[in-house]
């Protein structure tokens, strides 16, 4: 690669560079390459820069502003940080960060927030949405009422219904104007145009779908006779409205039953006597769904042995898989041992197969009356391996174990590749035998880059969802718990079931639980990385 | 110098998908917000499977009316969380592919639109209309109704049964040890033994004109208890004609076998019966008791979105359209299951066994839509697999009932 330097990116064109800017900006010069390199830098950016302004388009188009902004400055910073020749730290963390924003910090805050609304089924978009469904479902059509041929007919702007009733006779009203007799074109006994109004093409009605959906025409005077409504702009039909809204006093009322449903702060209309009008709308509700979380009668048994399994799965998890790998990796890096780079690619194996995927297929292994195990290797027994209790706590430890040991072994792999081999070579000069060499010298060493992997490794466990749904769905059901609650449910997958049972979405509860969870997975992590620092005081 | 170039070229790499990643999500939404508002063009989500039945239609529309309608393939499973999730963004289809069952949480949730069938209601099988119909108001034009019946094995049981206990004496004079089977599992499966539950007078939910109504669970009747006693009569220390062991797939072998001459199913499964060269003939539940075993019947139709743009072609295109009898059978062809359409019924029934899940259906009750359900599905298999192993049936029968009393008063 050239090195070659621009004349205008030359040191001259700064202020006095001292020693060690000169320096940053040499290297920082060379990052920037020669010619081709520039010009690869502006194809990348422009390539950037082009969906950006795409984007920015659009979303402004749809009046997405506050979007739109905040990808006109990303790209704009992008830009000057890469066009600048003094950012150099930044043009490496600035993708980093951007990531970070959009994948992390964006998803923690909006569960954040989510766990202080009441989002969930029944209260699932905004209120002026809610109104206008329950307005919609409140219509009933009038009983007996016949099919009204309609054609759609505007005058000056304003649209009107031309409706011929079962008689054969014409009339037409507006929004305003209840219908009214008038002398009208026929065609195959429905009228199809007057005088002084405009009929509507089909692409017309389709083109003016909001003021048609809008328009009701009173069938007459009085208000209680109902009014006509297109739904499809040949046909009209007599509805009644059941539920009024006063948008002043923001209260619905059920005019059948003369119930007032006001909106008091709850996310609903409700009643005097506490009756909810479904859909509602979302609102925050501060720390509801967190008191809800920890006071829920139903929980407080399962919640123990839940809690308690889960810890055991989390610790047995952990302990196992690194056991596992670490022996595994002391085998695989002796030296005296042949062909080691291909036991080493098998045993990576089962960390290369998705874990969705071999949970699913030891799901089927291990069933009852059909599982590989029990029909091939067992040679036909009845192990219960997923249906008893004990046996299905056993199975996702020895499934998780499966899928663990080799991110493990990886681990211990470079770890132990690292350490010196002339420590063990002075231990063993001054007599030390295998056993102590390793138990003194080389799993402290280890354990000071890898205790932080097993806390996170730990942390992962905790919330290892996937394991859990896939291989046994929490089951075997205790079919005593109050909640759909199984033997082998750790607390994120109880969480699952208690916030999402059946039709019922809870997102704002699902959120408060994921944040205590959090909380606990946090406050054990940073209790077991200040435990970890006395190990690094060893080295 | 290599380095820093390659790092260049990585970081660049980087910044150009971090920003695709930005512009793509923020653009991926604005894009369908689009299809949702632009006028004349309708975007209909369909379950993947009938995207190709329908596209005659959707194109012979299109030419007719001037309106475009998109088909967007969907996973079946995915649809009605998608659609409650981005109607209320203003992002979601105009019309979405769906089953009656999922009314309730829809309506509940605000995002779906009435429907006025008008006359043509009068068109429609009647449990197709109950089915689509939701505190009152029709909410979803029906295309399918699909239920369970008895498939027999004519070739080794000439006749239908007349009661349940003559169907295992039937089966066991033609020499089978085992000659019922119905799905089952370690949760049990109540879909399938809510016909035996219905024969002895025990809905989940009582009805008012409104249709179900969750304030008066049924479940817990009398009724419901004799059918628990009854049900672990046929259990693991009875008789033995159920079994937790058996599910869908066992349930599939034994009758193909023809180890099984009768086999609780639905549709879904008569074409694997019939590719194995079995004579299959098409009966309805035999019942336990003197009452007819109804079983539950599952409508498909279409919803339109409670905040669609173009609700007026929305209507049109359904009502008008696939209501006909043409783009029913269409459908029909598509999936084998009954049409909703009374005259598309008829014609789909010249085929024996399309009659005679027709015959079982017109028994059949509609599954109950309401979200009060959902929490009865949590504990129902659970319980019925207890009663089928020996557990006491009446005390399991109201821990049951408690438990659902208390998750829908929750």
């Amino acid at each position: 690669m050239s090195t070659t330097i621009d004349d205008e990116v030359t040191p001259e064109t700064r202020p006095k560079p001292t020693k060690r800017q000169r320096r940053a900006a040499n290297i920082a010069d060379a990052a920037s390459g020669g010619v081709k390199m520039l010009l690869l830098k502006l194809l990348l950016l422009g390539i950037v820069d082009a969906i950006a302004v795409y984007g920015v388009v659009i979303l402004a188009s749809a009046g997405q502003w506050l979007v739109a902004a905040i990808v006109a400055v990303v790209t704009v910073i992008v830009n000057w940080i890469y066009f600048s020749r003094r950012k150099l730290p930044a043009k490496y963390l600035a993708p980093g960060v951007i990531f970070l924003v959009i994948f992390q910090v964006f998803v923690l805050v909006y569960t954040g927030y989510i766990a202080f609304t009441n989002y969930g089924t029944g209260h699932n978009g905004s209120k002026e949405q809610a109104v206008s469904s329950l307005m919609a479902s409140s219509l009933e059509r009038v009983e007996d009422s016949p099919t009204y041929p309609v054609t759609v007919v505007d005058q000056g702007g304003t649209l009107g219904l031309l409706v011929t009733d079962p008689d054969g006779e014409a009339s037409v009203g507006t929004n305003e104007q209840p219908l009214d007799e008038v002398d009208a074109e026929m065609e195959g006994g429905k009228a199809v145009a007057i005088d002084g109004w405009n009929t509507l093409s089909f692409a017309d009605v389709i083109a003016r779908t909001d003021e048609i959906t809008e328009l009701a025409v009173p069938f007459s005077d009085d208000p209680n006779d109902g009014a006509l409504r297109t739904p499809d702009g040949s046909s009209a039909y007599l509805y009644l409205s059941n539920l009024e809204y006063d948008e002043a006093a923001g209260t619905m009322t059920n005019l059948d039953t003369g119930t007032v449903y006001s909106d008091l702060g709850t996310g609903a209309f409700t009643s005097d006597q506490g009756e909810e009008l479904l859909p509602g709308w979302q609102i925050v509700v501060g720390f509801d769904n967190f008191v809800r979380a920890v006071t829920d009668e139903r929980l407080a048994g399962p919640l123990i042995y839940v809690t308690l399994w889960t810890f055991a799965f989390a610790l047995i998890s952990v302990a196992s898989t690194f056991f596992l790998g670490l022996f595994l990796a002391i085998v695989f890096n002796d030296m005296r041992m042949r062909g080691r780079k291909y036991y080493r690619v098998l045993m990576i194996l089962p960390y290369a197969i998705p874990s969705f995927l071999s949970a699913l297929v030891w799901a089927g292994m291990m069933n009852e009356s059909f599982g590989f195990i029990n029909q091939v290797l067992l040679g036909g027994a009845s192990v219960p391996w997923l249906t008893d209790p004990v046996l299905a706590k056993v199975s996702v430890l020895i499934v998780n174990l499966w899928l663990g040991f080799p991110y493990m072994f990886l681990v211990c792999t470079g770890a132990l590749q690292s350490i010196p081999d002339e420590l063990q070579e002075a231990a063993t000069v001054d007599g030390a035998k295998p056993w102590a060499v390793f138990r003194l010298i080389k799993l402290p060493l280890l354990l000071v880059s890898v205790a932080p992997l097993l806390i996170a490794s730990f942390a992962f466990n905790f919330n290892n969802f996937n394991v859990i749904y896939m291989l046994t769905d929490g089951g075997p059901r205790d079919s005593n718990a109050p909640i759909p609650v199984g033997f082998t449910d750790i607390l994120i997958s109880m969480v699952y079931k208690v916030a999402f049972t059946g039709q019922t979405r809870d997102y704002g509860l699902a959120s408060a639980y994921s944040i205590i969870i959090f909380i606990i997975v946090a406050v054990i992590s940073v209790i077991a990385f200040r435990r970890t620092k006395s190990l690094e005081e060893l080295n | 110098m290599r380095v820093n170039t390659k790092s260049l070229l990585a970081a660049g790499a980087v910044a150009v998908i971090a920003t695709l990643g930005l512009a793509s999500c923020s653009a991926g939404d604005s894009g369908s917000e689009g299809e949702a508002s632009s006028s004349g063009t309708l975007t209909v989500w369909v379950d993947a499977e009938r995207v190709d039945a329908l596209q005659a239609a959707a194109d012979a529309y299109s030419e007719e009316k001037g309106v475009k309608v998109e088909l967007v393939g969907k996973d079946n499973a995915d649809i009605k969380d998608d659609f409650i999730q981005q109607v209320p963004t203003g992002k979601g289809p105009d019309i979405t592919m769906g089953a009656h069952d999922w009314l309730g949480e829809l309506s509940t949730n605000g995002v779906v639109a009435p429907i006025e069938l008008g006359d043509s209601a009068t068109d429609y099988l009647p449990v197709a209309i109950d089915a689509s119909t939701y505190e009152g108001t029709v909410y979803m034009l029906p295309y399918a109704v699909e239920n369970i019946a008895v498939l027999r094995n004519a070739d080794l049981v000439p006749e239908a049964a007349a009661s349940f206990d003559d169907m295992i004496a039937k089966g066991q004079a033609a020499g089978l040890a085992q000659p019922f089977v119905v799905e089952q599992g370690a949760e049990g499966n109540p879909y399938h033994l809510y016909p035996f539950q219905t024969a002895f007078g025990a809905p989940v939910f009582g009805s008012n004109d409104q249709g179900y109504d969750p304030t008066d669970l049924q479940l817990g009747n009398a009724g419901g208890e004799q059918f628990a006693t009854w049900l672990g009569s046929q259990g693991k220390n009875g008789t033995g004609v159920f079994n937790t062991d058996v599910d869908g797939d066992i349930a599939k072998q034994s009758f193909l076998d023809g180890t099984a001459a009768f086999w609780l199913t639905g549709p879904w499964n008569v074409g694997a019966a019939t590719d194995a060269g079995i004579n299959v003939a098409i009966d309805t539940v035999p019942s336990p008791t003197a009452e007819a075993a109804s079983p539950f019947a599952g409508v498909k139709g279409f919803f339109i979105s409670s905040e669609s743009k173009n609700k007026v072609a929305a209507n049109d295109f359904l009502v008008n359209y696939l209501g006909t009898e043409d783009v029913q059978l269409e459908l029909f062809e598509a999936g084998n299951v009954l049409p909703a359409l009374s005259a598309a019924a008829e014609t789909a029934s010249e085929d024996p066994i399309v009659a005679g899940f027709a015959a079982v259906g017109a028994e059949a009750v509609p599954m109950p839509a309401i979200p009060a359900m959902g929490a009865v599905w949590q504990y129902w298999g659970i319980a019925e697999a207890d009663i089928i192993n020996g557990a006491d049936p009446v005390a399991t029968w109201q821990k049951l009932t408690a438990d659902v009393q208390a998750a829908i008063s929750k």
